[in-house]
């Protein structure tokens, strides 16, 4: 078995990448692949808290690194879900204790067993994310529909094009359901112009993410949830799958211009 | 690995092009190891001004003029050939390349002269800079002493400053600086003009936030104001 390795990034701290690695994996887990999520922002762990998992830590990735444990010793079984593991980061090491050659090879030795291996990256361009990004067969950064965090994105997009790792998929997370419905999403739209890179998921803005996050129970896991059906749409683009956007949204005029734009995108790639 | 991928060509952006200085080694080896790498970077390159600094290898005016039909043939444009070596600076003269430049980069064991002008015309090509075929994103920095050509868009955050002029075929919303060394008869141009600042020599202009009607667009200073106009292609 060749797992690939998935990276969650952003640039931008905050928008939604523990969120977004959480819901991924638990999705992919849930169509039955065996995954391992694992936490690369050292010192400041919090993947273990969204999947309610902190309580049954006993090494970490440091330890893993530092050669105190092996990998499989490190691994946390998820409670609901038969085929998801953690590898939580440690909470107060310093975050030089991993380099990016550690990470590619704990990831290859992940590969043998696991369908995907997804990690979820610090806030930043330092050290951190180039651990994350070290390994990685494919990028998702996340972004939300404004400025600061778009222009971050963008950033980012061109790191990872200078790694070697693009191009990078695009999801637009906390996208405003009320604007959604008066089809006045020029955001997303406006996004996907500047970012120009293929989009794989657009993430309602919605307070159960909160709840869920608290609950440490992922939203991806809540069959009736429009944000968990977001969160499994990206799961499945993500293996391969072509998922309409239409699925998980309801606004014709707001997708099909959507849909548009990533046509001539594709044409304009092609 | 084999011979030619382990020669080292190193390659630098100076005043009057790029420098491209070549190791030790054998000549047939040395051609094939530059004109690898410059396929290898080919698309970032195209257009540029290439010096080379042959250091002390002799090059005969056949084996020059080769070099020089081949790196043509990559899409740029040999324009000097530095040397120690009297013969190949005698080559390098009689084929109408420059055999000095500007700046300190002269070859070790020559005594300085006075500037030597190509005295070819120039039909290998324009008033060449660098072209780049990719859009520079937010946080990219593109320095060049000649004029710079963009194929693709400048987004929000990045900067672009050339000592020539800048072409931007694609959007143009980042930082822009044409005529960085002061030249006012420098000017940008893009296929959509919406530049976050734009500077002409030592003239700034900031444009308006909203734009009508997007099209081709050409900014120069004219009576010591930064103006914009439709930039009428061919
Ligand atoms: N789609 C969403 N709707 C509402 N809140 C969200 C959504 N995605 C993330 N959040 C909230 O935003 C905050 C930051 O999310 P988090 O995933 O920790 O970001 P990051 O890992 O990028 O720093 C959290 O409080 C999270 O619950
Ligand atoms: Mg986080």
């Amino acid at each position: 078995m060749t797992g690939r390795v998935i990276t969650i990034t952003s640039g931008k701290g905050g928008v939604g990448k523990t969120t977004a690695t959480a819901n991924i994996s638990a999705a992919l887990a849930a169509m039955g692949h065996k995954v391992v999520c694992m936490d690369a922002d050292i010192g400041l762990r919090n993947l273990d808290v969204v999947l309610g998992l902190e309580n049954r830590i006993v090494y970490d990735l440091v330890d893993v690194v530092e050669g105190r444990c092996k990998v499989r010793q490190a691994m946390i079984r998820d409670k609901r879900l038969e085929e998801l593991y953690l590898i939580p980061a440690a909470q107060t090491r310093d975050k030089n204790a991993v380099a990016p050659k550690d990470m590619v090879r704990i990831c290859d030795e992940l590969r043998q067993d696991f369908d995907y291996i997804v990690i979820d990256s610090p806030a930043g361009i330092e050290r951190g994310f180039k651990n994350a990004i070290a390994p990685a067969d494919e990028v998702v950064i996340i972004t939300n529909p404004e400025v600061s965090a778009v222009r971050d994105a963008d950033r980012i997009i061109g790191l990872v094009e200078a790694e070697q790792k693009g191009p990078a998929k695009l999801v637009v997370n906390r996208i405003n359901t009320d604007m959604v419905e008066r089809g006045d999403m020029l955001a997303v739209a406006d996004v996907l112009e500047l970012l120009a890179v293929e989009l794989v998921g657009i993430v309602p803005d919605d307070t159960a993410v909160l709840v869920s996050t608290n609950k440490g129970a992922p939203i991806a896991l809540e069959p009736k949830s429009k944000t968990g059906q977001a969160f499994r749409d990206i799961a499945r683009r993500l293996t391969g799958e072509e998922v309409p956007f239409s699925a998980s949204n309801g606004n014709n005029g707001f997708l099909g211009r959507i849909s548009k734009l990533m046509k001539s995108k594709e044409g304009r790639n092609a | 690995m084999s011979e030619v991928e382990a020669i080292q060509i190193d390659i630098k952006g100076i005043r009057e092009g790029l420098l491209v200085s070549l190791p030790q080694g054998e000549w047939p080896a040395l051609e094939q190891a530059l004109l690898d790498e410059l396929a290898r970077r080919g698309d970032f390159l195209k257009g540029a001004k290439l010096i080379i600094n042959a250091a002390e290898h002799e090059l005969n005016v056949a084996t020059m003029s080769r070099l020089r039909d081949r790196v043509t043939d990559s899409g740029l444009l040999l324009w000097g050939v530095l040397s120690s070596s009297a013969q190949t600076e005698r080559s390098a003269q009689l084929m109408g390349l420059a055999t000095r430049i500007h700046d300190g980069a002269r070859p070790p064991d020559t005594e300085p002269v006075e500037e030597y002008e190509p005295a070819a015309p120039q039909d290998l090509g324009p008033d060449a800079g660098i072209m780049v075929r990719r859009t520079l994103r937010s946080g990219a920095s593109l320095h060049a002493p000649g004029h710079i050509t963009i194929i693709g868009d400048v987004n929000p955050g990045a900067e672009v400053v050339a000592g020539g002029n800048v072409v931007v075929w694609g959007r143009l919303r980042g930082l822009v600086h044409a005529g960085a060394g002061g030249n006012e008869d420098a000017f940008v141009c893009a296929m959509d003009l919406s530049p976050t600042q734009l500077r002409i020599a030592g003239h700034i202009a900031i444009p308006p936030a909203e734009r009508g009607q997007v099209s081709p667009e050409i900014a120069r200073v004219q009576d010591g104001q930064v103006i914009a106009e439709n930039w009428t292609l061919g």
